[in-house]
């Protein structure tokens, strides 16, 4: 387990998908804080009462509502669960949301000069601040913060390691900008700065930032006795025990209808999208790039609009699947299972494509269903998608399906002397970001530029299993 | 007389995997060499420990036929450790 706040998340879902399935969730869910933290436990924050606050919370980010949009305190999960349960429609509102109880205010990022300092002789601090920040009072360095720029030199210079950074994890870790700590202390995204990464989610120390999750219509779905199919990701390989075959299997078992590979709508993708290439290369645009991971286009709408024309149109492959979907089971309901949560975003604008499940849920959604994955009997899959199409997860992988595909259909392409020069970027930050902008003006090399948000590419997703 | 192994089983149910068995299961890479053909380890299906007032209990491992609760890499090596020196083997 790499951390607390992880397990708390995923114990709370194994819990309320547990209670769901034994029908008695509306009775037990106002009481799942206080089994947590009951009476005299220990708290993992300053008391068991603001534990269970912030479980409460959790909640209801679990039942899909977000905490930012509470009005009335008193109001039980109980009845938030109703509203869900009733919930026919999509929801269409940002799927993240910043608990506020949770969130701890960390203290702004900057520098600090610990007890480490010896105030020494040399003083490289002070002789290499280039904004003359660092004063020495009474044998001990200061930093006069109305001068510091947060350049970090006197950190580096320090012989005695006295010098340290504390930041606010959400901020450093957004690529953004979108989420700062508003006039409370109290973090808070800016929906239209967001690109969904989920970069935050994984870094707050305190959990703090949360997925609405859309588990309780799922869940509905199945026990009203509807058509549900499971589209998973080529990216749960590995990240569940046993083969991918008993993971299909227990996915059925918990009452989709039937299941399918994400892959085989990456295959259409890739087809698409190296045909889309030819196109736009022999019309002489001199670059094109990817458009299968979502936050990157957000990226691109939201930061670098002037480079939105040189994004592949090409649909995801999340939506070709939905849209197989759609043809094999017209009245199904259609669940992308994936690492993502930028892809909620994406689902919400995609008709092919009813819900979206992360894989933390599906193991708790099996796990709560008492379905281990391992006694599972092979399922057989009616057409296994291509490797280069399950390759997708990775990052580079759909360069390599574009390239293949590029070289298989159109072998003359190379003749008429078009040179292929594929770049890509692997895992968007502060400074990848920034590299997009010199993209749009043109100013480096490349006719192919493939971007994934996480690092290794979906495999690495905020809400996969196994990092 | 050759000494049985010590029988590491770690519960790879779905409940235990979601919450540390994953981890877990990198024991085998990282024991000590001189560990390796003392101890046998494997995956095995649900334990069936993990009912909800145990959930905060998860991930289980069984050694030896016990059974440990909240089992991290540091706990079971400790454990590996205890059963050997009790032994005195190294
Ligand atoms: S990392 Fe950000 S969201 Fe998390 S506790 Fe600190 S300020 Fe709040
Ligand atoms: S862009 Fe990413 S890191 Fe920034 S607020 Fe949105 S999800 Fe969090
Ligand atoms: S999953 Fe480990 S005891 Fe059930």
């Amino acid at each position: 387990m790499s951390n607390g706040a992880e397990r708390m998340r995923r114990e709370l879902m194994i819990r309320v998908v547990r209670d769901f399935t034994e029908g008695k969730l509306e009775e037990t869910i106002d009481r799942i804080p206080l089994a947590i933290r009951p009476k005299h436990s220990q708290s993992s924050r300053c008391c068991i009462y603001h534990d269970r606050a912030v479980l409460k919370y959790r909640l209801m980010a679990l039942l899909g509502f977000a905490s930012e949009n509470e009005t009335d305190e008193t109001r039980t999960l109980k009845s938030y669960l109703q509203e869900a349960v009733a919930r026919k429609e999509k929801v269409k509102e940002p799927p993240l949301s910043v608990c506020s109880a949770g969130c701890s205010s960390c203290p702004d990022s900057r520098y600090n000069v610990t007890t480490n300092c010896r105030g020494c002789f040399a003083r490289p601090c002070v002789f290499n601040c280039p904004k003359g920040a660092i004063t020495v009072e009474n044998q001990h360095s200061k930093i006069d913060y109305t001068k510091c720029i947060k350049c970090g030199k006197c950190e580096q210079v320090c012989p005695f390691n006295a010098i340290i950074k504390t930041t606010v994890p959400c901020e450093d870790a957004c690529p953004v900008g979108a989420i700062r700590k508003n006039a409370d202390g109290v973090a808070e995204i800016d929906f239209d700065r967001c690109i969904f990464c989920g970069k935050c989610f994984n870094k707050c120390p305190f959990s703090a930032i949360m997925e609405r999750s859309q588990l309780i219509q799922i869940l509905q779905a199945i026990r009203d006795g509807k058509k549900v199919v499971a589209m998973v990701a080529p990216s749960a390989l590995m990240q569940f025990p046993g083969t991918v075959e008993q993971l299909f299997s227990a996915i059925h078992k918990a009452g989709f209808s039937d299941v399918m590979e994400v892959a085989l709508g990456a295959e259409l993708t890739t087809e698409h999208e190296a045909a889309e290439f030819a196109e736009k290369m022999i019309a002489k645009q001199p670059i094109m790039t990817t458009s299968c991971c979502t936050a990157y286009v957000e990226l691109v709408k939201r930061h670098v609009p002037e480079f939105l024309d040189k994004v592949s149109t090409t649909p995801s492959p999340m939506r070709y699947a939905g849209r197989l979907v759609r043809e094999k089971h017209p009245d199904a309901i259609s669940v992308f299972i994936g690492p993502c949560i930028a892809k909620r975003l994406e689902a919400m604008n995609s008709d092919e494509i009813d819900f979206v499940m992360t894989f933390e849920e599906l193991g708790a959604l099996l796990a709560g269903m008492n379905i281990d994955i391992m006694s599972q009997e092979k399922w057989k899959i009616e057409r296994p998608a291509n490797a280069t199409a399950r390759n997708y997860a990775k990052s580079c992988g759909v360069t390599e399906a574009v390239i293949l595909e590029m070289q298989e259909k159109n072998p003359e392409f190379s003749k008429i002397g078009f040179k292929l020069d594929n770049k890509f970027i692997n895992g968007i930050d502060k400074k990848t970001a920034k590299l997009l902008k010199l993209y749009a003006m043109g100013k480096l090399p490349g006719n192919f530029l493939e971007v994934m948000s996480c690092t290794g590419g979906c495999v690495g997703g905020p809400c996969s299993l196994i990092k | 007389m050759e000494e049985q192994k010590i029988k590491i089983e770690i519960c790879c149910g779905t409940a235990c995997y979601m919450l540390g068995a994953a981890e877990l299961l990198r024991l085998e890479n990282i024991i000590p060499d001189q560990w390796k053909d003392a101890v046998d380890i494997s995956a095995i299906p649900c334990l069936e420990a993990c009912s909800s007032d145990n959930l905060g209990g998860a991930p289980f491992v069984k050694i030896n036929g016990e059974l440990m609760s909240n089992a991290s890499v540091e706990s079971v090596c400790e454990k590996i450790f205890e059963i050997m020196k009790t032994r005195g083997g190294h």
